[in-house]
This record gives structure tokens, sequence and C-alpha cells, in this order.
């Protein structure tokens, strides 16, 4: 059983708690067994350059090739070059946290499309069903 | 002796004056009270408040009351601070009528209702009208029989002439008139403060 995912320069990570809660940024530096330096970077996903606990970040998959406390103009370049924000879209946690959010934002109309379009899939379902049976 | 006086300073209107520049009492101080003018006798009424949520068009939730948990179109706002409302009747039942706003849910959802005509219809149109018969003390011991409500034919003439209108806009959109048709309720794991209407 080991880690994949390693707290290192370069890790990107989700943030879970706080004033960014939802928004993505990259580790550049460590400051100790507690906490580290991360930047967004923030042209990109508005979360300027700042020490945040372990504990309110979530490591990801993706990494980015920058060194120990890069510039943030270098850093967005690597962003750039490494396609993060697509790779991270086509991701399923990213998905799961979109549907989620779209879940949360339905009106009182859309429920109601939603509940009729899950009648209509079970109907075909269940017709396809006793046609196997 | 109370306060420095300045000389020059008698009479009413030098007294404030000398009073204001130099900070000192004033040498002057009228025999009477002040006198406050008459309380006014003006009602002044205001445009009842109506939460900017509802809106000519704007679908909502009837919380209370017999139609609780219907779904409905807001047609307009009365003077009296209740909201016009239709169902349509044919679409869920419910007529033409008025309700209050603290007992609705505004919804998101907007229909158009330009077409519909209810200038006409206004607070009186609703009020009760004198029973023909005069209750005697026999109808009293006699027990309530629940008296069948006659809708008069004005009402019923109005309703279709509003609905029509409103029927057009709602055909137009597809499932909205299943969506006026079916009832609103909570089921379980239903948070209504963090839901969005």
């Amino acid at each position: 059983m080991g880690f994949s995912r390693y707290v290192e320069v370069g890790r990107v990570v989700l943030i879970n708690y706080g004033p960014e809660a939802g928004k993505l940024a990259t580790i550049i530096d460590i400051v100790d067994q507690n906490k580290c330096l991360i930047d967004g970077p923030e042209d990109i996903t508005g979360v300027s350059r700042q020490v945040i606990p372990y504990k309110r970040i979530a490591l990801t998959d993706l990494t980015v090739k920058i060194s120990r406390n890069a510039r943030s103009k270098t850093l967005k370049k690597a962003w750039a070059e490494a396609e993060i924000e697509s790779k991270w879209e086509k991701t399923s946690w990213a998905k799961k946290l979109a549907s989620k959010k779209k879940r949360a934002n339905l009106s009182d109309f859309d429920r109601f499309k939603v509940m009729v379009a899950k009648k209509q899939k079970s109907a075909i379902i269940a017709k396809k069903m006793k046609q196997l049976a | 002796m109370a306060g420095a006086r300045v000389l020059g300073t008698a009479g009413p209107k030098k007294a404030k004056k000398a009073a204001a520049t130099t900070g000192k009492s004033p040498r002057f101080y009228p025999a009477d009270d002040v006198k406050r003018p008459l309380p006014s006798r003006k009602s002044n009424k205001n445009a009842p408040y109506i939460r900017p949520s509802i809106t000519p068009g704007t679908v909502l939730i009837l919380l209370a009351g017999r139609f609780r948990g219907k779904r409905v179109v807001c047609l307009k706002a009365l003077e009296s601070g209740l909201i016009l409302v239709t169902g349509p009747y044919k679409v869920n039942g419910v007529p033409l009528r008025r309700v209050n706003q603290a007992y609705v849910i505004a919804t998101s959802t907007k229909i158009d209702v330009s077409g519909a005509d209810v200038a006409s219809i206004d607070d009186s149109y609703f009020a009760r009208s004198e029973s023909a018969d005069a209750e005697g003390e026999e109808e009293f011991f006699a027990g309530d029989a629940a008296k069948p409500a006659v809708v008069s034919d004005q009402r019923k003439a109005d309703q279709k002439k509003v609905d029509a209108a409103i029927l057009k806009a709602v055909d137009a959109t597809p499932l909205l008139k299943g969506y006026l048709a079916a009832k609103f309720s909570l089921s379980k794991n239903d948070k209504p403060h963090n839901m969005k209407f």
C-alpha cells in the first residue's frame, strides 16, 4: 500500500475550506509539517499566493513542473504547458463537483423536469427488463 | 451668576444668534413654552410593499389554505397588499383568487401574462355580497348544512377570459402545464432553506 499523491512543489491541490474553497492552486513551497505556500496562479484560478495548512487542501493527481518558489509568471506558463485546466475538467472528481453544484442551483421547475426525466428513464428500463424476463 | 451674559443680546432672535456664536447662555427666554404643531389627521397611503421576487407572471407555490401545495401564476398585486393569482383554473383548479404573499414561495419561473387583462379586477371584486336570506333562529337550530358555493357567471366569464391568454403562454413552454398541475411537497432529505426556488 503506497502513496501516489505527494505533497511536493508543483502538486495541484483543491482547496476545501476557507474563503477560496472549491478553487485549484499549486504548491510552490513547503513551510513545515503542517502548512505550505500555494499560488493559483492568481490569473487562472483566482487564488493569491498564501500559506495554507494541509488540513484545508486536498491533493489531486495533477502536477506541474516548476522549481521551488516559482514566480507567478513561470507558474502560469507551466500551467498552460501542462494543460492542467482541461485535464482537471476531464477528471470525474471535477465532474462530480460540477454536477453537485448544478443540483444545488436547480430551480423548482428544473427539479420537476428532472423528476419527469427520471420517470421516463425508469419506464424505458422497466419495459426492457420485462422483455428480457 | 448663571453664565456670563453678552450685551446686546436681548430679544428672541438676537438671543438665539448670540447663543450660537458665543456659546454662552442667552439673555432672553420666551415666556411661554415652545408651541408644538397639532398632530395632522392626514393619512398617507403608500403602495403596499410586495417582495421584489413576486412580479406579474411569476409562478408561486401556495403554502397554506385550501390550495396549499399548488403552483399558481401571479397576475398582479392589489391595493390591499394581497396578490391576485390564478391556476389557471383548467390546469389545477385554482380560480382567480387573492393570496397573502406571506404564505407563498416565489419561484424563479416566469410566464408572460401581458396578454391577460386584469385591470378591472381589484379588491372590491372579491367583496362578500349580502346574503339574500336572513338567518332566523330556525336555521340556527337546524344545524349547519354546507351550502354549496355558488360561483357567479361573471366570475366564470372573467376566469375564462384571463386564463385563455395565460394558457397560450403556458402551452408554449414544454412541461410547464404539467408543472403547474403538479403539487409541491417536501420529501426526505429536502432542506427548504438550502433549496433554490
